[in-house]
């Protein structure tokens, strides 16, 4: 009682202790604020890396492919942790339009969009046949032909401002070509002489956006078998790139892939004897993580760093708390000798500096965790505003492909922030503080007041 | 009447790197109950530190203490911590009242300490009611929510005197409670004590005033370490 009334009366009766608790409030407020929008930015990346794939990915490492995929595929929609099964074809290629002199280097994915749909988000990142994806690659303006979908960052204006798309009601009739080198099982040319490059032209029918840079930037979406004419994967051995699994709902993910790879083997097993079954060598069973890793790597070691610099802010903090308090202890020790000398124990008189290193502590975080939260909940409000009157733009929309900044904040996250600089105070505290209660009250009284 | 307090063969030394300061050396004294007893000698002599031993604020380095019977040299810091708390009051030249409290809240202070959290709760008007009295006997009723900074000197003193007897305490040990008043002042102080003699408080006192000593029941003179008289 007379110890927390005690802890109490320090506390206002301290100018120091405002520099403390606003010492406190900072770190919190810094922490909270850059942790919410690195892990909303980390975790959007991640969402959107995660809904370009299946769950699981069967992957081959070269551009040749891989033979025997279509019974494979049949193995697996039998199986009950599987909800559905899209393969593709992968290449690369040359793009240019027809009566011009542009050209540009591609990526082309071959690829069913109803089946793709059910294992991955692609629906959800067409521009016109979101809720018609069997009509993506039928052009509006010219049903019988070839259809394909470019990358949105290929065919529309992405105004570096405001980081919105130009986009007309419909797409406007406009036509791609593309030239690929057919290779053939083993990775060589498929054909000689002038025939050796293959060419065919699409009609642009829809555009994606995924979110990511290099789907949306460089990505060209074809049928499936035309695709596979272009890359030479039709002959002599029909072949695939990738398979894409996406599990029933409540298979986890290692699980899933777990079983899937079991599957794998056999099936590597049971073509051991037909030709080119070497090409399944070449062939992994991959996570989601795992196949986005190259992308996701770099994210999360940027996440780890800022972590670990926010470990030193951390350490900072303590400091300051320590070097605070062994100040205010230091001005208090006559206090401590007299507290002790009318008999309270040194464990007692310990608490009196810990109780005012908690109450530092919890208003220190308080403030800071409000000053965060407020600050994250206008700072996309603050940032446009920054915008419009001196025309700074914070976060370049187009590098980070977000239209706004992440400011979701968790509560997980808040809680261990709000702990950790609770208990940073009484770290930082509960060494003086300890030191004074041990002090004998003779020697503690002779001390002159500073 | 008996013996309240019997110290015998106290020694105490101070020992500073390679130099030993040998403050005590075989002190034999003793109080008993009522006594107004003053401790004089020169500066240096051992004054403070012979009291701060008696009251159970520092542990000699030999000798024995016997409190009513309770050998003081011998108990745990937690029971002398008790002891302290609840048969000893202490008045200092300096005061030493916190500023962060008012006035009837340090003297409330001992008695908040010995109660705990919960037995606080049960005693406080109790306790306060007596703490308002003690204020008032020294003439400080109308004082109670002042801080200390902003009372006199003297003042502060009564109100130091009245923490030191909220709790009861068998002894009263005030070291050169005057030290710091001009002597009007201080003859107040000193009124204040007689008067609680009077009424059978035992007092054990540190002067250095000749005049003072001369007033009291009982002089102890310490010199060279030893009580000479
Ligand atoms: N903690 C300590 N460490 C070392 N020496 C000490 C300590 N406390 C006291 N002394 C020494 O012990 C001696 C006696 O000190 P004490 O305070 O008891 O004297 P005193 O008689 O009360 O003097 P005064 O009348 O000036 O108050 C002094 O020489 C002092 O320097
Ligand atoms: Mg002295």
């Amino acid at each position: 009682m007379i110890g927390l009334k005690l802890s109490w009366r320090y506390f206002l009766h301290r100018r120091i202790s405002i520099l403390a608790v606003i010492s406190v409030a900072l770190c919190v407020f810094i922490v909270v604020v850059v942790m919410s929008v690195m892990n909303g930015l980390v975790n959007e990346f991640k969402e959107k890396n995660h809904r370009f794939v299946g769950d699981c990915v069967i992957r081959a490492s070269s551009l040749t492919g891989f033979p025997y995929a279509a019974e494979f595929i049949q193995q697996l929609e039998k199986q009950s942790f599987v909800h559905a099964v899209s393969e593709t074809v992968q290449g690369v290629g040359l793009m240019t339009r027809p009566g011009s002199s542009w050209n540009v280097g591609i990526d082309y994915i071959g690829l069913d969009p109803v089946r793709h749909s059910q294992v991955t988000h692609f629906a959800q990142t067409l521009g016109y046949h979101a809720d018609h994806p069997e009509r993506a690659f039928q052009p509006s303006y010219a049903p019988e032909m070839d259809g394909c979908i470019l990358g949105i960052d290929l065919i529309l204006y992405r105004r570096p401002d405001t980081g919105q798309y130009d986009s007309p009601d419909r797409p406007w009739p406009t036509q791609r070509t593309i030239s690929s080198f057919p290779l053939n099982p083993k990775g060589g040319l498929a054909r000689a002489g002038l025939d050796m490059v293959s060419t065919k032209t699409f009609y642009y029918s829809d555009h994606s956006h995924s979110g990511l840079v290099k789907p949306d930037g460089r990505t060209i979406y074809l049928p499936l078998e035309q695709a596979r004419i272009l890359s030479g994967m039709d002959a002599p051995l029909v072949r695939s790139s990738t398979i894409h699994i996406r599990f029933a709902d409540g298979v986890s993910v290692a699980d899933g892939v777990r079983q899937v790879q079991q599957l794998w083997q056999t099936h590597v097993q049971s073509c051991k004897d037909k030709p080119y079954a070497e090409m399944l060598d070449d062939v992994r069973v991959l996570t989601w993580q795992q196949d986005r890793r190259e992308f996701i790597g770099p994210m999360e070691k940027e996440q780890l760093m800022l972590t670990f610099l926010f470990l030193m802010l951390g350490i900072v903090t303590v400091f300051i708390i320590f070097v605070v308090f062994y100040m205010i202890i230091g001005h208090k020790t006559r206090d401590l000798g007299l507290i002790k000398s009318l008999g309270m124990p040194a464990s007692r008189v310990a608490a009196i500096f810990l109780g005012f290193a908690a109450i530092v502590g919890l208003i220190g975080t308080a403030i800071g965790m409000t000053a965060g939260c407020l600050f994250l909940w206008k700072i996309n409000a603050m940032e446009n505003w920054l915008y419009d009157h001196y025309g700074w733009r914070v976060w370049d929309r187009a590098i980070y492909a977000i239209d706004q900044i992440p400011n979701a904040m968790e509560w997980p996250v808040l809680a261990c922030v709000a702990a950790a600089a609770v208990a940073a105070c009484l770290l930082g505290a509960s060494v003086p503080s300890i030191q004074a209660a041990r002090q004998s009250p003779v020697r503690a009284l002779q001390v002159s007041q500073i | 009447m008996g013996h309240i307090l019997q110290a015998k063969g106290i020694h105490k030394s101070y020992t500073m790197g390679k130099q030993t300061l040998t403050v005590l050396r075989g002190v034999e004294m003793s109080l008993s109950a009522g006594d107004f007893a003053v401790i004089i000698g020169a500066s240096g002599s051992g004054k403070s530190t012979l009291l701060h031993i008696l009251g159970a604020l520092d542990k000699p380095d030999k000798g024995t203490i016997e409190f009513e019977g309770q050998r003081l040299d011998q108990m745990s810091n937690g029971r002398l911590n008790q002891f302290r708390n609840q048969n000893v009051g202490f008045v200092f030249q300096f005061y030493h009242l916190l500023d962060e409290l008012n006035v009837l809240e340090n003297v409330l202070l001992p008695a908040m300490i010995a109660a705990g959290p919960v037995g606080w709760l049960q005693c406080k008007k109790n306790v306060q009611n007596k703490a308002i009295s003690l204020l008032e006997r020294m003439g400080l009723n109308d004082r109670l929510p002042h801080k200390p900074y902003e009372l006199s000197g003297g003042e502060r003193q009564r109100a130091a005197i009245a923490r030191a007897l909220i709790n009861g305490p068998r002894l009263l040990l005030a070291d050169e409670p005057t030290g710091n008043l001009d002597s009007k002042t201080g003859h107040g102080i000193l009124e204040v004590l007689n008067e609680l003699n009077q009424q059978g408080q035992t007092i054990l006192m540190v002067t250095h005033d000749d005049r003072i000593a001369r007033q009291a029941g009982r002089v102890i003179k310490l010199s060279d370490g030893k009580i000479v008289s």
